[in-house]
């Protein structure tokens, strides 16, 4: 921080690393989630590496720059989006019999357009996890100081 | 066999050095040797998903670990009555060790006894539900509903955690927030 300009985050190596790594980790954890019905993986580890790709930008860059590229309130639309998703496929399963009832025609395994219901589940899960993780994150980034102040007064 | 044993070993050393070290960083390096650890174990033991879901969540924890408790001073409480610590610590793990050693002797061999359910499973899961991944076939489509109420789980710990910060955030609003984190 020697400069004079306002500079929050980390080093300088550690700017430029994360600034070349990030969309890498974002288009695996996007692989990662889409491929979760015929690889392994799934919506859990995708969503959380989405996540990651998000807190590693704010590690590096301060959390004014991350917030400003994923803000609060489009965190917390995406987390109930993902849930809004997934329970209303589940519903949807009544137009045909059950509770989750697995409704779309099933198509060649080995693809990716395949399985029916399960990509979609998958994408949902993976929003509500990411964008539920990234606001935990959040959260305790912001909470930090409390105490302290508390205490004094 | 020879390496789960060798990374159970590792694992039990990264645990004492995480317990043992004086400072917070590289006691929560330790805990990500740990988890690193039980991640390979799981790919030994054929069983990728969660391998990819303990490395990830592992990693993620660990850096909120670091980054919620790093610059925070946590006070080390050292008593004096190490002696009568020592015993409990003693005992406790005798007897656990006795207990389950009786215990695990009547255990199958991994793997031997295919239930009726996983049978099923293995067998029909891809032609019921399309997907190659039959773990994806068992927690997106025969075993949902667990999935639903999982989602859930993580639903209430945001609502839970956002609650908490709410409070505090609103006290913010007044004061001017000074931007010393990160330097």
């Amino acid at each position: 921080m020697s400069s004079k300009e306002r500079q929050t985050g980390m080093s300088v190596i550690v700017r430029t690393t994360a600034r070349l790594t990030v969309g890498f980790i974002l288009l695996y954890g996007i692989y990662i989630l889409s491929h979760g019905h015929v690889s392994p993986g799934g919506g859990f580890a995708g969503g959380v590496i989405i996540a990651l790709s998000f807190i590693n930008l704010m590690l590096a860059y301060g959390k004014d720059t991350a917030l400003s590229k994923l803000p609060k309130a489009v965190t917390s639309f995406f987390e109930n989006l993902g849930a809004l998703i997934l329970l209303s496929i589940a519903l949807l399963g009544f137009t045909g019999g059950y509770f989750f009832l697995n409704f779309i025609a099933k198509g060649e395994p080995f693809h990716l357009f395949s399985a029916g219901t399960i990509p979609l589940l998958n994408l949902a899960i993976s929003l509500k996890v990411g964008a539920g993780i990234f606001a935990i994150f959040v959260a305790f980034v912001l909470l930090k100081y409390e105490p302290e102040k508390n205490k004094k007064e | 066999m020879v390496e789960l044993y060798i990374l159970l070993i590792f694992m039990i050393i990264g645990a004492v050095i995480a317990l043992e070290a004086k400072d917070l960083l590289s006691s929560v390096v330790a805990l990500g040797a740990v988890g690193l650890g039980l991640s390979m174990t799981f790919i030994i033991l054929k069983a990728p998903d969660v391998a990819i879901t303990q490395l990830v969540v592992e990693t993620l924890a660990l850096i909120i670990l670091i980054r919620a408790t790093l610059k925070t001073d946590l006070p080390f409480s050292i008593s004096g009555r190490w002696f009568f610590n020592t015993i409990v610590v003693v005992s406790f793990v005798a007897t656990f060790l006795t207990v389950a050693a009786k215990c695990l002797k009547d255990l199958p061999v991994f793997g031997s006894p295919l239930m009726r359910v996983s049978a099923t499973y293995i067998k029909e899961g891809l032609l019921q539900t399309g997907a190659t991944n039959v773990v994806a076939s068992i927690i997106l489509d025969y075993r949902a509903f667990d999935t639903l109420c999982e989602a859930t789980v993580l639903f209430t710990a945001v609502v839970g955690v956002m609650s908490i910060v709410r409070r505090t955030g609103r006290k913010k609003e007044n004061q001017v927030i000074e931007e010393n984190d990160e330097q």
